[in-house]
């Protein structure tokens, strides 16, 4: 009678009183080791990170080990999208496009700065982070990161994906952009996000 | 009979074996010989001849560059065989007129010359193409377009070619161009999503008139319907 929590998202629950029954949340458990322990990534290197992520994929590293054996070069047989690089204007269509040819479910990873925040290229000609375009699981900072960073993102992935609960389908959701604009979320938000941080603040002027 | 022709360069030509120079000065020394045969040739077409760093630059008339250029790729004497570059310069100080730069090499004669057109400001800047000579020059016309707007004067296709089409906010190498761009991020962002990266396909573009018919029928239907739309 009110008194009953609401089962928290993204909380396994053993519970057999709560919202949650031991059978689902045996099941989310088998369900989730077994994604997040055969990710297979969409590689979308565009810069120097994807060397990085070749290393990273490639013996003394070996992504293999957490599962990744397959390199995806199809979005169409992949589960987790790495966007290692810058991503200018021009090759943000292309991203949604991948993006939205990945089947459900899928996860994205931003590796590296210019990825997330644009970086150090705040120019006319680049996306300042890619989650403006679209939505992303686990940001990895590094100019480039290391292939430990990388990794550590990967498995920073796998519990958030442990923590997943079938119960609760809010997060397969796809989004839904704007029909006239293709944005997927509020144009302020974008240029919030796309505020200059650090000396680049001093680029604006044009000298002119 | 082929249609290359082997070129015979350095001391297969005659020519002695090159050294490399030393003590160049920053100003002055030997120009390049073509400079004078160019003052010979076009008079007052050529305004002024520098050597830096041991590099010669030509100033010429803009409207007269097209036949200068053709003139240093024909002649036997110059055989400028190699376009290296087309590009601009913009300077900082706002009265100091554009400069379009050309740079070319002759393989037979090991010399390199640099053309340099000025364009005053205020005034369209537009020069001749150097396509009919070097059919190289195409994209990098283009992209000098791209970037700076100048036009060049009977280039078979001269439009955007790292941007995309639309691209309504300028040019960006040009100096009062702001380094993020004109627009919000947000309408960047917005102008770029919808354009349609597969937009623009076209037989020569892609290569793929021989395999025409192995295409899927929509886009065959969009090609031969010569539709260009999107981007």
């Amino acid at each position: 009678m009110g008194l009953t929590a609401k089962p928290q998202p993204n909380v396994v629950s053993v519970d057999p009183t709560g919202g949650e029954g031991w059978i689902t949340t045996r099941l989310d458990f088998l369900v989730n080791w077994g994604r997040s322990n055969s990710l297979w990534p969409m590689p979308f290197g565009t810069a120097c990170c994807a060397i990085e992520f070749m290393a990273s994929a490639a013996s003394k590293f070996d992504l293999a080990r957490f599962g990744m054996e397959r390199m995806g070069f199809s979005p169409r047989q992949a589960d987790v999208l790495i966007c290692a690089g810058r991503v200018p204007f021009k090759l943000a269509p292309v991203l949604r496009r991948i993006w939205q040819q990945m089947p459900q479910p899928k996860w994205a990873i931003s590796m590296g700065a210019c990825a997330s925040t644009g970086g150090m290229f705040d120019t006319y000609a680049m996306t300042q982070g890619i989650d403006t375009i679209i939505p992303i699981d686990v940001y990895v900072p590094g100019c480039p990161p290391r292939p430990e960073a990388l990794i550590y993102g990967i498995m920073m992935l796998q519990k958030k994906i442990m923590k997943e609960q079938m119960s609760n389908n809010s997060l397969r959701d796809e989004f839904e952009a704007d029909p006239t604009s293709q944005l997927y979320i509020p144009v302020s938000r974008i240029d919030e996000l796309s505020e200059p941080f650090g000396n680049s603040v001093q680029q604006t002027r044009s000298g002119m | 009979m082929s249609a290359y022709e082997i070129i015979q360069t350095g001391t297969a030509a005659g020519l002695p074996v090159p050294a490399t120079p030393r003590n160049v000065p920053n100003r002055g020394g030997p120009a390049n010989p073509s400079a004078e045969s160019l003052k010979a040739e076009f008079g007052s077409a050529v305004t002024r001849v520098e050597v830096v760093c041991g590099e010669t630059n030509v100033y010429i008339e803009p409207t007269r560059a097209g036949e200068i250029v053709k003139w240093l790729h024909d002649d036997a004497g110059q055989s400028y065989e190699y376009l290296v570059d087309v590009t601009a310069v913009e300077h900082r100080d706002r009265d100091q007129p554009l400069e379009v730069v050309w740079h070319l090499r002759s393989l037979k004669f090991r010399r390199f010359l640099r053309l340099k057109a000025l364009l005053p400001k205020g005034k369209p800047l537009s020069v001749p193409s150097v396509w009919p000579v070097y059919k190289g020059a195409d994209w990098l016309e283009r992209e000098c377009y791209d970037m700076f707007g100048i036009t060049f004067e009977g280039h078979p296709d001269l439009r955007r070619i790292l941007l995309w089409e639309q691209y309504a906010e300028g040019f960006p190498l040009r100096k009062d161009f702001p380094l993020r761009g004109r627009f919000s991020r947000a309408e960047q962002l917005r102008q770029a999503l919808s354009a349609n990266p597969e937009a623009r396909y076209s037989m020569e573009e892609l290569s793929i008139a021989d395999a025409f018919e192995e295409l899927p029928l929509d886009m065959r239907a969009r090609i031969r319907g010569g539709e260009a739309t999107g981007e």
